[in-house]
């Protein structure tokens, strides 16, 4: 019996499934050894983590990221199956990618180390999964390790999952150990995928990718009838019909092909530039006699955090610009508009999922275009309403109304907390400092914990992953999503230098901490800015309202003592040299402020925010 | 390089310059012998020196011909040689009169010394004595201060020159400040410092007229004032800088081959720099400034007229002065002097 072929397989062998597991614990080695052990790739051009090398290009010149592999499996029965490993970003921000994935599967494996048991983002994606009515397929890794605790954590999952601790299987990809029972049950328990191959084309767009040669390559999962290079391609939502100059399948290198069909994943190039043409979650149907019923589900990107993304050397601006130009091509979420700052000159302000996907674009940002950048304090979205009633969506301290202010709503999420049970006193004592309200507490084992929570979104932009981290020894893990808005009491707090207010500094925060935002960032604007010849007042106020103030004293002596012969040379040499000094000074009114100065006081909040 | 035929090298620079200068020499207005401690030279030397200027510049009437000196470099009859061959002026470098304020300077001398050396160049006949003090040295009191003040005005100088300590890097102070062995010098003392010696001098006769220089009526040293109006002056030593028109240069560093050079009939200039239009200006500015005669805002160039607005409203500029065209800095812009300029160039 020949091998099953793109866009001639039989739904029945297809096992569409993910592998959902925590950073570290073992998901690219799992990965590699299926690859290894199905036959697709040879143990002599295996190389470590096959998968995962997003930034090496190919002889092609494609440097297409392997988001679904399509493996051939003859299985113990003696049937050829093919088996479509889906990749998740495993990211706290992308849970609605993460549910794109999912939602191509019929199957899951989670993969959990056995050294450590669950993590809070995997057990987030788990619970996606079971939304999703995935089948779980629950595994052990690195039972080999002599820290192994297999029969406690497959107690924990199997509290979890529902099912017989016996039923978790045990694992380890690294010696392959169990490698082949794990394929043999991925083709008895997760069902084939089931639709409709004679109904008008549906796939669901599950990543979408710009590569450099290639331009859009977009990952999709059959759902019914087919897709076929011959057809021109419509993306339901954007309403957008392309050419499609490409079909094909990846195993483990692209291999193009006639088309796909029902129930199975592959990839489409259609040469458009820009990643938000092929959106996650859209539905590709035919132009013609296409489907007229999007697959459910899809949501627009909506950032969520906000910050002022500035070079440090104002001449990168331009460079910059085109930076976030080209990164926007493979993010669709990434908004960004023009902003200028007194402090900090020309820069964007950005939008993000969430703190990790604004950490990842500035990562990106600075080691892809060699910038040095620094971001404001981040932000959340609120909705104000003034005493007028009218309502005003607010991403940016500067446009928190001056006016009277009747009701704010500020984005929440719900927060999940796994953490070693002697931490749990500290964590709650952490949340609740955050503004958090206790929805429940549950024993994974005997000293692992889930803490659930409510929390203020714009709590957790603000240094929580650190804060929890340091309180945690770097043992609590944290998930949350989005879940709403609740009614708060806020305030803007403008930080004013000698009565000028510095954009930069403002902050939208909870009335009951305005003080200690004030006294925060006052004291450090004080070590900072220079003594100028008169006495700088440095004040934190709400409006018009001064809640708390610094001084700084006024110079007393700044003068050369000598200045005879040779002392005339030097002294106009350092004068010239000041002068270009004084060029990159900042004016804030009549304060002299080194730029150096400014990013300092937003590098340390930074450093604090950073996970 | 030999202490007993350093005159020798000295004279032939002077000679040297002369040649080079040749018609654009002119007659000497002040002659100022300091950097160091001149007068580790014998008397004999320095008026050979001395002579030699004469001889190949010739000196104005009147002209003020000044060395410095250590309190216990000097006896009388040194003195009267020197006075005897020309100088008219002598600037000691007293610096205090505390006993623990000159051990963290590492001066050798004592009080009872600088007394001593002012009152003999006082019967030698010099026409101006003057006093050098170093204020605000980590551990001087208040009281210190008045006792340095007491002591050389109450020998008789009719100039004092009052140096904030400035704790150059590389020296052993700077070593025993960075040990944490003396105290780093602050602003704060060192201002209020400054006020005080501005008061005590002023109580005594003595009128402030440039940044750290204090004279008694007549008794400003003219030599000084030549840098400060930006006028031309011949450098004549190692690592001397001369100004002519807008050309500024200097002489090769060390000793040795400073020697070298002039031996060989070379020219010990090591570098020379012709200022610009704005440079020229910023000096003026810069140097007029530290003067109590300020400098006329003609003068001053281009200057963004907000700016000196603002420096009167802060009152750092003299109203006053301003308003028949000068620009003169207050009691409380002397310290922030610098600053000023900066503002003003800026």
């Amino acid at each position: 019996m020949p091998l099953p072929q793109p866009g001639a397989t039989d739904p029945t062998v297809i096992r569409n499934f993910c592998i959902i597991a925590h950073i570290d614990h073992g998901k690219s080695t799992l990965a590699d050894r299926m690859l290894q052990q199905t036959g697709v790739v040879d143990a002599r051009s295996m190389r470590a983590q096959y998968l995962d090398r997003m930034d090496i290009e190919r002889e092609r010149g494609i440097t297409i990221k392997s988001q679904a592999v399509r493996l051939p499996y003859r299985g113990e029965d003696g049937h050829d199956y093919v088996l479509n490993l889906i990749d998740t970003p495993g990211h706290v921000d992308f849970t609605y990618e993460v549910s794109r994935s999912l939602a191509a599967c019929e199957g899951a494996v989670l993969v959990v180390d056995a050294a450590q048991g669950i993590e809070a983002q995997t057990l987030a994606n788990l619970y996606l999964a079971l939304e999703n009515d995935l089948t779980i397929v629950p595994v052990l890794n690195k039972i080999d390790l002599p820290a192994a605790q297999p029969g406690k954590y497959a107690a924990e999952l199997a509290r979890i999952i529902g099912c017989n601790p016996d039923d978790v299987m045990r694992i380890s990809a690294k010696t392959g150990m169990g490698v082949p029972e794990l394929l043999e049950r991925i083709v008895r328990d997760i069902p084939a995928p089931t639709g409709d191959a004679d109904a008008p084309a549906r796939a669901l767009i599950f990543d979408s990718i710009y590569d450099t040669y290639r331009g859009v390559v977009t990952y999709v999962r059959v759902i019914d009838g087919r897709i076929a290079t011959r057809d021109r391609a419509k993306m339901m939502m954007t309403g957008e019909v392309h050419e499609l100059l490409e079909v094909g399948v990846i195993s483990p290198e692209p291999v193009p092909g006639k088309g796909i069909g029902v129930g199975e994943v592959g990839y489409l190039i259609t040469g458009v530039k820009d990643v938000r043409q092929s959106r996650v979650g859209d539905t590709v149907t035919t132009a013609q006699h296409g489907a007229t019923q999007a697959l459910g589900g899809y949501r627009d990107p909506k950032p969520m955090v906000f910050s002022g993304l500035y070079p440090i050397d104002g001449s990168d601006y331009p460079e910059l610009r085109d930076a976030l130009d080209k990164l926007k091509l493979n993010d669709a979420a990434l908004v960004y508009e023009p902003e200028t700052s007194l402090a900090l000159g020309f820069g964007f302000r950005c939008g993000f999922l969430g703190l990790l996907h604004m950490e990842i674009v500035r990562e990106r940002l600075e080691r892809e275009a060699n910038l040095d950048l620094i971001s404001t304090a981040p932000n959340v979205v609120y909705r104000v309403f003034n005493d007028e009633g009218v309502e005003l969506v607010v991403t940016n301290p500067s446009e928190f109304p001056t006016q009277k202010v009747d009701k704010i709503f500020e984005p929440v999420v719900r927060g999940t907390v796994i953490l070693p049970s002697e931490f749990v006193g500290t964590v709650m004592e952490l949340c609740q400092q955050r503004r958090g309200l206790m929805l429940g507490m549950d024993y994974l084992s005997e000293d692992r914990v889930e803490l659930r929570y409510t929390l203020p979104l714009a709590e957790i932009v603000f240094d929580f992953f650190d804060q929890l981290k340091s309180r945690t020894r770097g043992y609590a893990s944290l998930d949350y999503e989005l879940t709403g808005e609740q009614e708060a009491d806020l305030v803007k707090v403008d930080i004013l230098l000698h009565g000028d207010a510095v954009d930069a500094f403002s902050a939208i925060v909870h009335r009951d901490k305005a003080m200690a935002y004030g006294v925060m960032m006052t004291g450090k604007l004080k070590e900072l800015i220079p003594r100028q010849q008169f006495e700088v007042p440095i004040q934190a106020a709400i409006g018009s309202r001064v809640i708390t103030r610094e001084t700084i004293r006024a110079i007393r002596k700044d003068v050369l003592a000598k200045c005879y012969g040779g002392d005339i040379t030097r002294k106009r040499k350092l004068l010239e040299k000041q002068k270009e000094g004084k060029k990159r000074m900042k004016m804030v009114g009549r304060v002299e402020v080194p730029q150096e100065a400014f990013i300092a006081a937003l590098s340390t909040s930074d450093t604090n925010s950073k996970k | 390089m030999q202490r007993d035929t350093f005159d020798q090298v000295l004279i032939s620079e002077v000679q040297l310059a002369a040649r080079e200068l040749g018609l654009d020499r002119r007659a000497v207005e002040t002659v100022f012998i300091g950097g160091g401690t001149p007068t580790l030279l014998s008397a004999q030397a320095l008026v050979g020196v001395l002579d030699t200027i004469k001889s190949e510049f010739g000196l104005v009437p009147g002209a003020e011909v000044t060395t410095e000196a250590n309190p216990d470099s000097v006896d009388q009859a040194k003195l009267d040689q020197l006075v005897a061959g020309g100088f008219t002026r002598i600037s000691y470098g007293v610096q205090s009169a505390a006993p623990n304020v000159l051990k963290i300077l590492d001066r050798t001398h004592t009080a009872g010394a600088a007394a001593a050396a002012i009152a003999m160049a006082r019967s030698a006949g010099f026409e101006q004595i003057s006093a050098d003090l170093i204020i605000a040295t980590p551990g001087e009191s208040d009281g210190d201060l008045l006792a340095s003040v007491e002591l050389v005005t109450g020998a008789g100088v009719d100039h004092v020159s009052a140096y904030t300590l400035i704790v150059e890097p590389n020296t052993p102070l700077a070593r025993q400040v960075a040990a944490g062995a003396v105290p780093r010098p602050d602003d704060e003392t060192a201002a209020h410092r400054y006020e005080l010696v501005d008061k005590l001098l002023a109580e005594r006769g003595f009128t402030w007229y440039e940044v750290s220089n204090w004279a008694q009526p007549g008794g400003e040293c003219q030599h000084n004032m030549h840098y400060w109006r930006n006028d031309d002056w011949l450098g004549i030593g190692p690592g001397a800088h001369s100004h002519q028109s807008g050309v500024r240069w200097w002489n090769v560093k060390h000793p040795r081959s400073y020697a070298e050079k002039l031996s060989i009939g070379e020219s010990p200039v090591e570098q020379r720099e012709v200022l610009t239009v704005g440079q020229v200006q910023m000096e003026t500015v810069m140097l007029g400034l530290r003067t109590a005669a300020g400098l006329e805002l003609a003068a001053a160039g281009d200057i963004n007229p907000e700016v000196i607005t603002k420096l009167v409203s802060d009152g750092l500029l003299d109203e006053v002065a301003l308003a028949a065209g000068r620009l003169v800095v207050t009691a409380r812009g002397r310290l922030l002097a610098d600053a000023i300029i900066r503002d003003l160039v800026g």
